[in-house]
């Protein structure tokens, strides 16, 4: 009988929360860890947050986005942690199998447990209904965010931006410092939703105006943005007739939302919570399917990485324990083959200490008819562990051996057990 | 030497592209040209993509015949040209007692215009088939014989079959005059030069009219094009199994649901005559209309699982039916032309145009034949044109066996749709190649998911640039002036 | 000297006070609004010298990515943000890099260095 490699931890993943959970899984006893990350290289989000503002709660300092997952990619790496880069997680069962997929080619793996980190991705213009063409030059922010760090390229030269959360405010300083002009920031409600210190950093330092209880009314340009046209609304986000106000620019820029990646959850059998868009999970960030954890913005929106970290943490020391668990009882267990002459036995295994209270009856049949008398044996290897006559086998009717009490100590230190039926 | 064709069709959308695959068939060099960078960019790839049973057309026109022929014949060449298409059937849904009687005279007009199968079932049937409906549904009239099609898709396929059996397909080429001697259209004007041709077949959509004035032909005769929205639904979160239509208005057939041969619920269209035939914009208040129209069939929709919207622009023309029996005013127009010799003459093809496309390719050849063109056949046509793998359909053995021939099968570009880098590139290098963004998410559905390009458009524009040999800054969404990126992030500066 | 106010809003934590400060030229006659003394600081360093953190990228030659994120190792005066940025347009630094290094030192006339904030490998 072939053994499949089977992990101890799988996780999805290599953001904060996943790296935290590769890390604490490692240091928890998890033997073989493995993340799988869908990019060229681990990190995830961070990558392309290259501003400070990460680390403030954990580590008393304030690093750039990269800086702190490089403390953490070289810890799981120090620990052992394996990794399979550029490969997509295509599936996930109940039973922890990962189905990926990359150049190599496509692989059915298993794990004892999973920990989904799949983050967030972004809220598209089409689930916000702004009217109007459909042009080149409408990104969402974190994927200009990309472009302008990682790709190193400027999907525009003149911005408008929509929301003014952190990744707007964040956006509108790094496209000026790369020469580009931001035109105006919008922002639907009456207030900021980002941190202030970014409105000071970030748009009040280059007097980039920002315009609360304003949206856009629609997108003007036919092949590529030629301007948007800002409309200011009432408390119930309605336009206000007779607002609206052409703003000529190249690029519009949405930062209008996270939304929980929970896809392969949901395949899995993951039960989701329409309140956060993400899994129901315990203390130890289980979901509802046992085996399977969950860590980071995939189970709900965090504002500091801190604490993304943190659950990572949890994720993956329950992950380990449950991992252990379940080797631990499978280290306890041995199969029991088919041998000579016999189609099939039941139990299929048996546990190490099985004797310890009773005889165990095992039932099979055999696989051709033998009018003689037989022996029908359990054995391991070529010792004979436990035996019992019979006059014939036929495979009409089952044939059942008796293990005894006293064959404990034979089955205990056993390495194979296989039965067999044997003429006489 | 300017180039000489037999036939030269005017306009590679679906009808266009499957006019250029039936008369790939016969012995005659077929030219097909298209002012866009692709084919099928306009109203072939904004539309409802339904395959119509064919009982709302007015009895005796035009359009009914075309669309139960068409109907029809979708079967075989959906198969030959392995296009997405399911016969799953349609519904016209009747809403509060009052609606159940304007059933009847759709079932009337429809058995009349020759529709098998029609069917008015009660509203508690209809409700077991669609337990999502709105409770108040009294009734329906079933067309077993409707049903979705991939509608880009058929386009590409049977533009690709034209091409497999000599047919020449010229891209970025704009019709902008005949040539006319002594009553006889002999060639035409391009902006990419003149080609000589004994026939033209005008089906160029939105600009019909405009080409068939240029001759002189039917100078009364115009299309406005009508404008209709729709939305499009996240598959994970909304799946309504069933085509269903609301009991149509004079205008329109309504505001439908129907599922969409890749999965997603799809609302809509309204219909709003526009004067501009490029504006495909989408536009609040249309984006209401349908929310509130699809609302009435399916009260449990969920806007907040809209992925997408789009517009699509209807061909609307004037011509009266030519049956003097009927009165109707927005037939097509299939004829050979009065006019000017040499003019195979198609106008107004809005709905149930797609539907009519197969049918009305077969009318084309008809009427050369009738207009004393000897026809002979190839003997080695072929009409069946394969499909490309498509990695998302693919049970995960397939997956690993075409893995195993080409590993960039293995690497996932889109992952809402699982659409790999094997597929994009495929497309880049197909017969008609895609070379834009849209291009390629009209062909393999990238990008049109959850995450709206979120994850696949850095890799899809890498691609393109690697495939085509451009520099990423050249790379477009639809062509030239629709670039994504303007330039570097920063270069070396002097010191 | 004529008494002006200006207001500020302070960002040395997350509570964000607005800091409304009468001043004459530079020197600073009342605060008004902070909740803490660091707010007093914070508008005494605004007001004459603001200081600021900058991260932006450099180009890369030899590496994976053709830009590397870097950061100052301390604040630098505002005012000279823009030329650190030109200053840093003129680098290209050779892969592969380890976290930390030092891609410019003593920039703008002061002593912060810009330090790189990743490793970036060579390809």
């Amino acid at each position: 009988m072939m053994t499949k490699k089977k992990w101890d931890v799988i996780v999805i993943g290599s953001g904060p929360g996943g790296l935290a959970a590769a890390i604490e899984a490692k240091k928890s006893g998890a033997q073989d860890v493995l993340i799988v990350e869908r990019d060229v290289e681990l990190g995830g989000i961070l990558l392309q947050c290259i501003h400070n503002g990460f680390g403030l709660e954990l580590f008393g300092e304030d690093m750039p986005g990269p800086t702190y997952a490089q403390t953490f990619i070289d810890e799981a790496l120090e620990l052992g942690v394996e990794t399979r880069l550029d490969t997509m997680v295509m599936d996930v069962t109940p039973m922890r199998q990962v189905y990926v997929t990359k150049r190599d080619g496509f692989e059915e793996l298993e794990a004892r447990a999973v920990v989904l980190a799949m983050g967030c991705r972004e809220r598209t213009r089409p689930q916000i209904r702004i009217p109007g063409t459909r042009p080149a030059g409408v990104y969402m922010a974190g994927l200009a965010q990309q472009f302008v760090n990682i790709e190193g390229w400027m999907p525009g030269e003149r911005f408008v931006i929509l929301g003014s959360g952190d990744i707007g405010m964040i956006m509108a300083r790094r496209l000026t410092f790369e020469g580009a002009k931001v035109e105006r920031v919008l922002e639907v409600m009456p207030y900021l939703t980002g941190l202030m210190r970014n409105y000071v950093q970030c748009l009040l330092d280059f007097d980039i105006p920002l315009e609360l209880e304003h949206t856009v009314g629609r997108i003007i340009g036919h092949d590529r943005v030629e301007a948007v046209e800002a409309v200011q609304v009432d408390k119930d986000w309605k336009a206000v007739p007779g607002s609206e106000e052409i703003i000529p620019c190249d690029t519009l820029l949405l930062s209008v939302g996270l939304i929980p990646e929970n896809e392969l959850s949901r395949r899995a059998g993951v039960a989701i919570d329409p309140v956060t868009g993400g899994p129901y999970v315990n203390e130890d960030m289980e979901t509802n399917i046992p085996g399977i954890f969950a860590a980071g913005n995939v189970v709900h929106v965090y504002d500091l990485v801190d604490w993304v970290t943190e659950a990572g943490y949890v994720a993956g020391c329950g992950a380990a324990k449950f991992a252990i668990e379940q080797r631990k009882h499978i280290d306890r267990e041995l199969p029991v083959d088919t041998g000579e002459n016999v189609h099939h036995v039941i139990p299929h295994r048996l546990r190490k200490d099985a004797l310890v209270e009773r005889d165990v009856q095992l039932q099979m049949r055999v696989t051709r008819p033998i009018e003689e008398r037989v022996s029908v044996e359990l054995v391991d290897g070529q010792e004979v562990v436990a035996r019992q006559g019979a006059r014939y086998a036929r495979p009409g009717e089952m044939v059942t051996l008796t293990v005894p009490q006293k064959a404990y100590d034979a089955v205990n230190k056993a390495e194979r057990l296989s039965v067999r039926v044997r003429e006489r | 030497m300017t180039e000489q064709y037999d036939v030269i069709v005017i306009g590679a959308g679906v009808v266009g592209s499957m006019v250029a695959r039936f008369l790939s068939q016969y012995k005659l060099d077929t030219l097909l040209i298209d002012k866009e960078s692709d084919v099928g960019v306009e109203t072939s790839s904004g539309n409802s993509a339904i395959v119509h049973a064919g009982y709302d057309s007015v009895n005796g026109t035009l359009k009914s015949e075309m669309s139960v022929e068409g109907n029809r014949l979708w079967g075989t060449v959906a198969q030959e040209l392995n296009i997405p298409f399911e016969r799953c059937g349609t519904y016209v849904v009747a809403i509060g007692p009052d609606e159940v009687p304007k059933l009847d005279p759709l079932l009337e007009n429809g058995r009349r215009n020759g529709v098998p199968a029609l069917d008015i079932i009660s509203g508690e049937e209809m409700r077991l088939r669609e337990p999502a409906l709105n409770p108040k549904a009294s009734g329906a009239l079933w067309a077993p014989t409707g049903g979705v099609i991939d509608t880009f898709g058929a386009t590409v396929a049977a533009a690709e079959n034209a091409l497999m059996n000599g047919v020449t397909l010229r891209l970025n080429t704009e019709f902008q005059d005949f040539i006319i001697e002594d009553g006889r259209i002999v060639g035409i004007k391009t902006n990419r030069g003149e080609f000589d041709c004994r026939w033209v077949v005008n089906a160029a959509g939105l600009y019909a009219d405009e080409v068939m004035h240029k001759a002189g032909v039917r100078p009364e005769f115009e299309i406005t094009p009508r404008r209709g929205e729709y939305f499009v639904f996240d598959p994970n979160m909304v799946q309504v199994g069933e085509v269903l239509f609301p009991v149509p208005s004079k205008i329109s057939k309504g505001i439908v649901v129907t599922t969409t041969t890749h999965g997603n619920t799809m609302i809509g269209p309204n219909a709003e005559n526009i004067d501009n035939k490029q504006n495909t914009a989408v536009t609040q208040e249309g984006l209401n209309e349908i929310g509130t129209g699809a609302l009435k069939l399916i009260p449990s929709l969920d806007l907040r699982h809209v992925i997408a919207s789009f517009a699509g622009l209807r061909a609307g023309g004037n011509a009266e039916c030519k049956n003097p029996e009927v009165s109707y005013h927005r037939d097509f127009v299939i004829e050979i032309a009065d006019e000017v010799d040499g003019l195979v003459n198609l106008g107004g093809i809005e709905s149930p145009g797609l539907t009519s496309a197969p049918a009305i390719a077969q009318r084309v050849i008809a009427l050369l034949e009738e207009a004393g063109e000897e026809l002979e056949k190839k003997p080695n046509w072929n009409r069946i044109r394969q499909a490309r793998p498509n990695f998302h359909d693919m049970t995960n053995e397939e997956r690993t066996l075409l893995v195993q021939k080409d590993p960039r099968y293995g690497r996932i570009v889109c992952r809402c749709e699982s659409v790999t880098e094997g597929e994009i590139v495929a497309e880049i290098h197909a017969p008609i190649p895609a070379r834009t963004y849209d291009a390629i998410k009209r062909r393999t559905w990238c990008g049109t998911g959850r995450c709206q390009g979120g994850f696949d458009m850095p890799r899809v524009v890498e691609i393109l640039s690697e495939e085509l040999g451009i520099p990423p800054e050249h790379v477009t969404k639809k062509g030239t002036g629709s670039e994504f990126l303007v330039r570097p992030t920063k270069e070396v500066e002097e010191s | 000297m004529a008494k002006e106010t200006t207001e500020l809003i302070c960002i040395t934590c997350p509570m964000g006070c607005t800091l409304d400060v009468t001043h004459e030229g530079d020197t600073i006659v009342d605060i008004e609004g902070n909740t803490c003394k660091r707010g007093e600081d914070y508008a005494k360093e605004e007001l004459t010298n603001p200081q600021r953190m900058v991260t932006t990228t450099v180009r890369v030659a030899g590496g994976l990515h053709p830009l590397m994120p870097v950061y100052t190792s301390a604040p630098i005066p505002k005012a000279r943000i823009f030329d650190l940025l030109a200053d840093i347009r003129k680098v290209e630094i050779q892969a592969p890099i380890r976290v930390g290094d030092v891609v410019l030192e003593d920039v703008v006339d002061t002593d912060v260095d810009v330090l790189a904030s990743r490793d970036m490998p060579a390809t």
